[in-house]
């Protein structure tokens, strides 16, 4: 192939030379090339190798979905070749060869081919099973495709949402003349185009089309139509939500973005996806040289590309024709055209790593190095029958065309039918009038559902939208001999009739055995031949043996595009900046970020069991309960008891959820008489947030009760130690003395100046503490006011980590570390708490039958028997060797005691006090350890506690 | 699939969580275990008309009773949770 003299329509710039490498050599092509086109007008006539058999291929439908020149541009795999444009300095790679595009190991599969039928792999690779790794290892070798990159991209992915009235998916005559008509008739539009620029197939066209080409685009220029290029619907989901996927094109459309997935809430939705070019079914016709005359008519007009030397054209009807005349007006010698039409076929096509000769049905062998088929037209339904169409045979035309679409879906153009330029033009100015029309009334209606919204008015008239029916064709799927069905899984008609006779006859089943359709080209062109073949297999027609369900996306989408922008959306206490700046090891705690530690939490645990420490609880969940019926709120949320909480209490509650499971804990305050402060786990608070509205809203609306999430409004501080006292009375006017201020009493008032503080005194970590809830623009200061004044006293801040030490010391369970979603509340140790006698609470009747029953864990204290070792959380507590009979919950080295310290969930059997169990560590081996009499290790009594 | 919120009007599904289908809390005082374990575990999922709970969590905060079809996702009623009579 070499380059031809100037074409009208072509789209490459002459004057803008591109050097580029492939296969580690440098190549030029012109700015407009696709990587096949430069590769081509440079002789490049093999691509890759194919899938199974490793058989060179060349280009075959020269677009997007051309099965054939897949290749790694700088590293990344899976690029499409025929549609990615050359770039100054890209390394262009093939994929699927090895050690080399000329010289394929692999392609000795060719001669074993008879071996490598459908199932080959399932077959032969199943027993024995111990051997799959080894097999798994030799296999990966031959599987196809580029290899994923190991380094992160460098590039950025991004969303865009957009509600566009109507959207026009295909930018071709039709396409391009819906979207103005719609645009013409007021409403928004956004056309999305798959290749580079608008026009399909008129842009490979004679000078007629290149006219109409032009006057299309003038009207769109002129207009306000949104244009997409390089960008392809991939979806249609409920209620019009369409994504599509917009590539960073010629122009850089996308900016420094690489792909943007647009998601597009349309009102109305039109299909004018033009049709795809079916390949021909013969002996040979994956032989590089073999092409669809739609990509010889691309290839000449567009990148000015000499396809070969002598053709033969197969054709059935204009486009083959076309072709013929394109190739013979650029002095290609077109030695031979068949009409299929007329009966003349193909029978076979002679070659080895190109086409070398066509055997003809009329016996003749003629030497060529150019085939062209022009045999039929795929329409590609994938859009319409995803929003509900159905895809119905229809044999007089050779295609399947689509019936049965819903309301806000319309079809436009080559999808529909055949007709003159002119035709397909009209079809689509009425199918998008039509559009903006129906995209009007369903404005109407999503107004009249917005309280308050103006109702835009409706225009009632009818537009006309002509009939477009597919012009007569006749079937051509197969031919005489055997060739490639599927092209990127190398399925041939051979296998599918292999597949049919081992039972695999309905063409869901024969598609998932072969794989035929289910490579990369997701059978854009090959789904009907495949079709074709396991219908001639079966003897039934096509239209009983029907077509494959099309799903999204309907073409790949890279995972940036889907993953989009990264957003962290973390949240920080207003002391965290004090925290990073103070040496902090960060946790991410669900949306937290939180302190771990300081640097050593083992210090940090000594200085609140001995002086005083501050730990950030601000991400703590907190609300604000106000109304005459909250007690009667907690009452169903919480098992415990809440009538007879007076104001300055506060009460630990435990909430289940209505199968008795745990589901939260944490302290509530009473403020004032119809006034409460709430807290919850840090994790949980979102979902009690949704479960106390749940309430509210749905089962007990006659209750008078406001709930406001006040998490973010307050920072939190614990103050723990036997000096926490000492400390916060230097800040404070309010009388903390034990008489005054006793354990489990809250207060409100100033501290470190600050008004509106809540202040209450409970106990996480064991110690003397209280909790402080500062208006949150304070946060820092009452901190650092805290740090401040207690320099003297030893104050430190303590984090998490120091705090899971504390309270596991303290035998504290933590919602979710020591429960899981089993565990019901005297599993956990917290039948204390529950209330059997009030009339009703979440999860009542659960926890009654629980008390009824004896088979369930239960959380007991644990400790080793070798106190210096630690049994890591989630070890098995085991009997008789094998049957596990608990697991550790938690397990911390103890710096209080000086020894290994656990909770852990035990059969009933093994709670009493004294009862030694065996731990089985993960790495093997086992320790002894003993249950105790209760949860706590340290001051079970709680006299520091009250103190 | 949109849901015509009472408050905010057509939102996209994303912004709502789906809580469960409608069910009848049983009188915890004398359900059977039987009756109580229905409530908290078999739903009908059926294909067609169904009634479910929906929360507008990432809007008004809501409970909002849905009635779809469950095969076309076509939304034919949204009510607030709390202007429902008492079942």
């Amino acid at each position: 192939m070499t380059r031809l003299q100037p074409q009208p329509g072509e789209v490459i710039d002459r004057d803008r030379p591109i050097r580029f490498r492939w296969v580690g050599r440098d190549h030029q092509g012109y700015a407009g090339d696709t990587i096949a086109s430069a590769l081509a007008a440079a002789g490049v006539r093999v691509f890759g190798r194919s899938m199974k058999y490793h058989r060179p291929r060349g280009l075959l439908s020269a677009d997007f979905h051309d099965p054939n020149c897949m290749v790694t541009v700088d590293g990344e795999p899976n690029v499409r070749g025929a549609h990615r444009l050359v770039r100054a300095g890209m390394d262009v790679r093939p994929q699927d060869t090895w050690p080399s595009l000329r010289f394929d190991v692999k392609a000795a599969n060719q001669l074993v081919g008879r071996f490598l039928g459908p199932g080959f792999y399932y077959k032969t690779f199943m027993r024995p099973a111990r051997l799959w790794p080894a097999y798994e290892a030799v296999l990966g070798r031959f599987s196809h495709g580029g290899h994923a990159p190991s380094e992160p991209a460098p590039e950025r992915y991004d969303h865009r949402y957009v509600h566009p009235d109507v959207l026009v998916a295909g930018g071709g005559p039709a396409g391009m003349a819906a979207a103005a008509a719609a645009a013409g008739a007021g409403v928004s539009v956004l056309l999305v185009e798959e290749e580079q620029e608008l026009g399909g197939h008129l842009r490979w066209g004679g000078p007629d089309d290149l006219a109409a080409l032009r006057d299309l685009r003038a009207a769109m220029a002129a207009g306000s139509v949104e244009v997409l290029t390089d960008s392809v619907v991939t979806g249609r989901y409920d209620g019009n939500w369409v994504s599509v996927l917009q590539r960073a094109g010629a122009g850089g459309a996308t900016g420094t973005v690489r792909e943007r997935m647009v998601k597009a809430r349309a009102k109305h939705l039109v299909v004018a996806a033009g049709l795809i070019e079916r390949p021909y079914v013969v002996g040979g016709n994956d032989l590089p040289g073999v092409m669809l005359s739609t990509a010889v008519r691309r290839l000449v007009n567009l990148y000015a590309v000499r396809p070969g030397d002598r053709a033969v054209v197969l054709s059935a009807n204009a486009s083959g024709a076309a072709a013929a005349d394109d190739l013979s007006r650029v002095g290609v010698d077109v030695v031979r055209v068949l009409d299929a039409r007329a009966g003349e076929d193909i029978t076979r096509i002679r070659g080895r790593s190109g086409v070398q000769a066509v055997e003809c049905s009329d016996g003749t062998v003629v030497e060529c190095d150019l085939v062209v088929t022009a045999v039929g037209w795929t329409a590609p339904l994938t859009l319409l029958t995803l929003a509900g169409g159905r895809a119905t045979y229809r044999a007089d035309a050779a295609r399947f065309v689509a019936t049965g679409l819903p309301d806000d879906v319309s079809a436009a153009g080559g999808l529909v039918g055949d007709g003159t330029l002119e035709q397909l033009i009209e079809h689509g100015r009425a199918v998008g009038r039509d559009a903006a029309r129906r995209a009007m009334r369903v404005a109407s209606v999503l107004a009249a559902g917005v309280p308050g919204a103006a109702v835009p008015a409706v225009h009632d008239g009818h537009v006309d939208v002509p009939a477009l029916q597919p012009a007569p064709h006749p079937e051509l799927f197969l031919g005489a001999t055997d060739g490639i069905v599927d092209y990127s899984e190398d399925v041939s008609a051979k296998d599918l009739r292999a597949a049919v006779r081992e039972g695999y006859d309905s063409i869901e089943l024969a598609k998932r055995y072969t794989t035929a359709t289910m490579g990369p080209a997701q059978g854009k062109l090959e789904a009907v031949n495949s079709i074709a073949a396991v219908a001639a297999a079966t003897g039934a027609d096509l239209a009983a043996t029907g077509t494959t369900t099309g799903r999204p996306p309907y073409v790949p989408v890279s995972l940036g595009a889907l993953a989009g922008r990264s957003h962290s959306l973390l949240r920080r206490s207003p002391v965290q900046g004090w925290h990073d700046a103070h040496g902090a090891v960060p946790l991410y705690a669900g949306a937290w970020i939180r302190p771990d530690h300081y640097g050593d939490p083992v210090a940090e645990v000594r200085a609140v069991r001995e002086a005083v420490g501050l730990i950030d609880v601000t991400p703590l969940g907190k609300f604000d309960l106000r109304g005459a019926d909250v007690p009667s709120l907690l009452e169903l949320l919480y098992v415990n008891r809440w009538r007879k909480l007076d104001v300055g209490s506060v009460r630990y509650g435990v909430m289940c959820a209505e199968d008795g499971v745990v589901l939260d804990d944490g302290v509530t305050g009473r403020l004032g008489p119809e006034h409460y402060l709430m807290t919850t786990t840090s994790s949980g608070a979102d979902a009690a947030h949704d479960w106390m509205e749940r309430w509210l809203q749905t089962q007990r609306r006659d209750l008078q009760v406001h709930v406001t999430p006040v998490t973010a409004n307050y920072a939190s501080i614990n103050v723990a130690g036997p000096r926490s006292r000492e400390l916060l009375a230097r800040l404070t006017s309010l009388d903390l003395s034990a008489s005054a201020f006793g354990y489990m009493r809250v207060r409100t008032g100033r501290v470190a100046d600050v008004e509106d503080c809540v202040v209450w005194r409970i106990g996480f970590t064991g110690e003397l503490s209280f909790e402080v809830h500062v208006p949150a623009g304070y946060g820092l200061h009452v901190w650092e006011a805290l740090l401040d004044a207690g320099a003297d006293v030893g104050v430190r801040p303590f984090g998490v980590e120091a705090q899971r030490i504390l309270r596991l010391e303290k035998g504290h369970l933590i919602v979710g570390q020591d429960t899981d979603g089993l565990t019901q509340a005297y599993g956990a140790g917290l039948g204390w708490a529950v209330k059997a006698d009030k009339p009703d609470f979440a999860g009542k009747p659960e926890l009654a039958w629980q008390l009824m029953r004896e088979d369930y864990l239960h959380l007991v204290g644990l400790q080793p028997v070798d106190g210096t070792a630690v049994p890591p959380e989630a070890s098995q507590i085991v009997e008789d060797g094998t049957r596990i009979v608990g697991r550790i919950t938690s397990s911390r080295m103890s710096p209080t005691l000086g020894r290994s310290v656990c909770l852990a969930m035990v059969a009933p059997h093994l709670t009493a006090a004294g009862t030694t169990v065996t731990v089985r560590l993960p790495g093997g081996g086992s320790l002894q350890a003993r249950v105790m009499p209760q949860h706590a290790h340290v001051d079970p009594e709680g006299v520091k506690l009250r103190a | 699939m949109l849901i015509p919120c009472p408050l905010c009007g057509p939102r996209d599904a994303l912004e709502f969580r789906f809580v469960d289908e409608t069910v009848r809390r049983p009188e915890p005082q004398s359900a059977s275990p039987e009756q109580w374990r229905s409530y908290l575990y078999l739903r009908a999922n059926r294909a067609g008309a169904v009634t479910e709970l929906w929360l507008h969590r990432s809007g008004c905060r809501q409970y909002v009773v849905v009635e779809r079809d469950s095969l076309t996702n076509t939304v034919t009623a949204a009510r607030l949770a709390r202007k429902e009579a008492v079942s």
